[in-house]
């Protein structure tokens, strides 16, 4: 039975972009539907229009076998949907209760917590969400903020519930507990639409896989009759290899070592926690774990951004702690910082001028006052023919390049110059298929050619691939340092969550 | 129909041109109200207005005249507002200028011309500049808002200035009022003929412009710059240097402003005493966000509206409008102008709804 049927929706972003063309689509009644695509190929513009945020130019929406008209979230609400969005909207300094109480009009004017309290609790249980509804907000873990928003939209009546690239910030563990209350509520006859981008995913838990490609459905498939391969295929356009070619290389001497390494964070906290690990030439460690336990403050000692309270940075066999940012650059490392927009780019400047950014100060970009105008116009055409940066022009403002182009600039700038060593900080997230797979061959391609290289990263099928030995950080602690094939998945996500696993599970590395 | 509000991700130089404009005519029919409001024919008025600004030889000297020390501290703001540095004291930096230079002229009263005007130009940009360091060391040390310091430092300037004139600077020949001696034929600025443009000063300025503009689109220090007001988090990331930047900054900014500080006392007064400024460094500000912070614009919107400030001088003499209603025109110009920005950044359509049938 079909609860919603999407037909011929198209919409278009002026100037020219069409991020939807035509789409067709049909959702069933307790299904997971699994939304697969690249990144920009129109997932979550999708979605948006089915919750009411954009009107379509063209096409209609059915539900239940009506034409009805969403024209606001409130509107889309009222016909039982319901959406988890990426970035979670709390206020954290609430409880659980109070904030699915927050505008919800059922409830009674007076004591309105306890009219909903068990109704809340009812609908927390009958779909294996647990939560301890009396605690706060910011008390919670990401997984457990995310079962908070699910029980939101469930309790505002939703019958199908649109959850946007969920996994991206969860553990294995709460991943795999996530899926089972899809099982769940799909038993309970809910429906869920999975926004995702990761074929695994689909495979485990979709019924149906809808895959989009630049704006357009490709193919509406039973998840049970297709294969991550073809999947794949259809997602990127053309065939994928799902193993990069890592060749076996003896690493060589220390690039960077740091001692017993503490850092406070910016409540001034101690954030790290006498952090000490080295990395080689021609070697990629990975730091495992969720965000927030003291990545940030490692990346930003290391790059000159944040004071270490005590240890040190070893790079190249000299000390490097608490040196200049533009110091330790010249000392050889990049950075591929994690917020793209924020701090790898100036967006409102030129590709030309982004790809300048680090270099500007030396010759042969400038002289001891004036920029070389035709060198570095000459230099950022280089780059862009070389990274296959897509963009109209060098003078294009880098905003305007999507995300897959951002980071390809970046790269290209960070890695001009035969670095040291490589600081990459969550290098493809968010990216598609290709952009990921090209940024992992270039991390690799500098791995070969001797640098070392820093990986920080929460997805775990990035840090297998590509790195040679895996530390985990948890809580500003290195919980355990692994050679990367003799590591396994469900120990490191267990110490990604704090626990230790029990000592027969243990196989320690020796390096 | 439906009004859609969809931010403008280009804005292309022409768009800007065009938008300035546009919003500034939109002053026209508020000031319109305002003279039909004292009773006086509009039209009749900027018929006034704009003949006594630029309708004779004499008119066109003057409004040349007044629109220098315009250009010199308006071309100091660009470059701070341009960084987010917001820099309201370019009055009190042009005061400075004009007593460090006065200083300079009555002390070595008998040096010649050569000699004595290119120190005192000298002596009046570090006077400038001194004045906006002090805000500017404030910020980089204390985070000190730069806003109440660089204005609170204007009156400290106005003090110190008239401290000086009726205390130990007071000229013995000048009939009790507060004003130093006039100013040795040596410290006087040369004009062009008859007129009151003392040309080394508008020479200074223009060269100043395009100095800044080759400073921000061609050197190193530009791109920092550049690169600092477009996303300091960056900046500090490739490692450019802030508090440099920023006094780096503040000594142009402040320095250009006292070099107008010494045009007026050398080209025009001959002497240092209050209201030597007439609030150009407060007019400067309107003048550096109509000429959108960029510095060959400036110069022409400086003349502009230095034309306004003469023009306006006519209202009070044909028509008897109060002062204060320059002060106005000031003010709903400025506002017509940022009511603009808002179209720069966005842009309006109107849209005919597809309504489904329900």
């Amino acid at each position: 039975m079909k609860i919603i049927e999407v037909q011929s929706i198209s919409k278009k972003f002026p100037p020219s972009t069409k991020a939807l063309d035509d789409v067709n689509l049909s959702i069933h009644k307790s299904e997971i539907h699994c939304l697969l695509g690249e990144n920009g190929a129109g997932k979550t513009t999708l979605m948006n229009i089915l919750f009411g945020i954009f009107q379509p130019d063209e096409g209609r929406i059915l539900i239940d076998g009506k034409v009805v008209t969403i024209d606001s979230p409130k509107a889309a609400i009222k016909y039982g949907l319901g959406m988890v969005h990426q970035n979670f909207q709390f206020i954290e300094k609430h409880s659980v209760l109070e904030n699915i109480a927050l505008g919800m009009s059922s409830a009674s004017f007076l004591f309105p917590l306890r009219s909903i309290r068990k109704k809340i609790e009812e609908l927390s249980d009958r779909n294996d969400l647990h939560v301890n509804i009396d605690a706060k907000i910011w008390q919670l873990s990401a997984g457990e903020k995310q079962r908070v928003e699910i029980v939101k939209a469930l309790s505002r009546n939703a019958r199908v519930l649109i959850l946007d690239e969920p996994t991206s910030i969860l553990t294995p563990q709460e991943i795999k507990g996530l899926f089972q209350v899809f099982k769940k509520m799909t038993s309970e006859s809910y429906t869920i639409i999975f926004i995702t981008h990761k074929l695994d995913e689909v495979m485990s838990v979709g019924d149906r896989v809808s895959v989009l490609r630049k704006g357009k459905l490709v193919k509406t498939v039973e998840v049970s009759k297709t294969t991550k391969k073809e999947l794949a295929k259809m997602m990127v356009g053309y065939e994928l290899l799902f193993h990069l070619n890592k060749s076996i290389i003896d690493p060589g001497k220390v690039v960077l070592e740091t001692k017993d390494l503490c850092a406070l964070d910016d409540r001034g906290l101690l954030a790290l926690k006498n952090v000490s690990f080295h990395v080689r030439q021609n070697e990629i460690l990975g730091i495992a774990g969720i965000a927030g336990n003291g990545q940030k403050e490692l990346i930003e000692v290391l790059t000159g951004s944040r004071k270490a309270t005590k240890g040190n940075v070893i790079i190249l066999g000299k000390e490097a702690t608490n040196h200049s940012a533009r110091k330790i650059a010249d000392a050889g490392v990049a950075h591929i910082p994690e917020d793209r927009m924020r701090i790898g780019i100036v967006s409102d400047m030129s590709v030309c001028d982004n790809l300048i950014l680090r270099d500007y100060r030396k010759p042969p970009f400038s002289t001891r006052f004036f920029l070389e105008q035709n060198y570095i116009n000459k230099h950022a055409s280089n780059l862009i023919d070389k990274y296959n940066i897509f963009t109209p022009s060098i003078d294009t403002p880098a905003k305007l390049l999507s995300g897959g182009n951002i980071q390809r600039l970046i790269l290209a700038r960070e890695l001009y110059g035969k670095p040291r060593l490589i600081i990459a900080s969550h290098p493809t997230y968010g990216l598609d298929v290709a952009a990921t797979e090209q940024i992992r061959q270039l991390l690799l391609k500098q791995r070969g050619e001797g640098a070392a290289i820093l990986l920080i990263s929460e997805n775990l099928e990035e840090i297998f691939s590509i790195s040679d030995r895996v530390a985990v950080l948890f809580e500003g602690s290195i919980m355990k340092t692994f050679q990367t094939e003799k590591a396994n998945l469900e120990e490191i996500g267990m110490l990604m969550a704090g626990t230790t696993p029990k000592k027969e599970l243990i196989v320690e590395a020796k390096n | 129909m439906k009004l859609k509000i969809e931010d403008r991700l280009v804005v292309t130089r022409q768009q800007t041109i065009i938008i300035s404009i546009m919003s500034s005519l939109l002053s026209i029919p508020l000031i319109t109200i305002i003279f039909l409001s004292y009773g006086v024919n509009p039209i009749l008025a900027y018929q006034k207005m704009f003949y006594g600004a630029f309708g004779s030889a004499y008119s066109i000297s003057e409004t040349l005249t007044k629109s220098i020390p315009l250009m010199l501290c308006s071309l100091g703001l660009t470059i701070t507002y341009k960084t987010a540095i917001w820099n309201i004291g370019a009055e009190g930096q042009l005061l400075m200028g004009a007593i460090f230079s006065s200083g300079i002229a009555l002390s070595f009263s008998n040096w010649p011309a050569y000699l004595l005007l290119p120190t005192m130009f000298v002596f009046g940009f570090v006077g400038g500049a001194i004045w906006s360091l002090i805000p500017a060391i404030l910020k980089i040390k204390f985070q000190t808002n730069e806003v109440i310091s660089t204005l609170m430092m204007n009156y400290i300037a106005m003090k110190i200035l008239e401290y000086l004139v009726y205390g130990p600077w007071r000229g013995k020949e000048e009939w009790g009022f507060p004003f130093t001696e006039k100013f040795s034929s040596s410290a006087q600025l040369p004009t062009i003929g008859a007129t009151r443009i003392h040309y080394p000063t508008l020479i200074i300025a223009i060269v100043a412009a395009v100095g800044i503009y080759v400073l921000i689109n061609r050197t190193k220090l530009g791109f920092e710059i550049r690169t600092l007001s477009k996303n300091p988090e960056a900046a500090k990331y490739v490692g450019i240097n802030y508090a440099k930047i920023v006094l780096l900054i503040m000594i142009i900014s402040g320095g250009l402003a006292g070099l107008a500080g010494v045009g007026e006392v050398a080209g025009i007064q001959h002497r240092l005493k209050p209201n030597i400024s007439h609030g150009y460094g407060f007019t400067a500000i309107i003048v550096a966000w109509l000429g959108r912070l960029h510095p060959l614009s400036t110069i022409l919107v400086s003349i502009l509206y230095s034309g306004l400030l003469v023009g306006g001088e006519m209202l009070q003499i044909v028509f008897g409008l109060p002062i204060g209603i320059i002060e106005i025109f000031n003010g709903v110009i400025l506002f017509s102008m940022l009511s603009g920005d808002f179209f720069l950044r966005n842009k309006i359509s109107f849209e005919i709804s597809s309504k489904a049938e329900r």
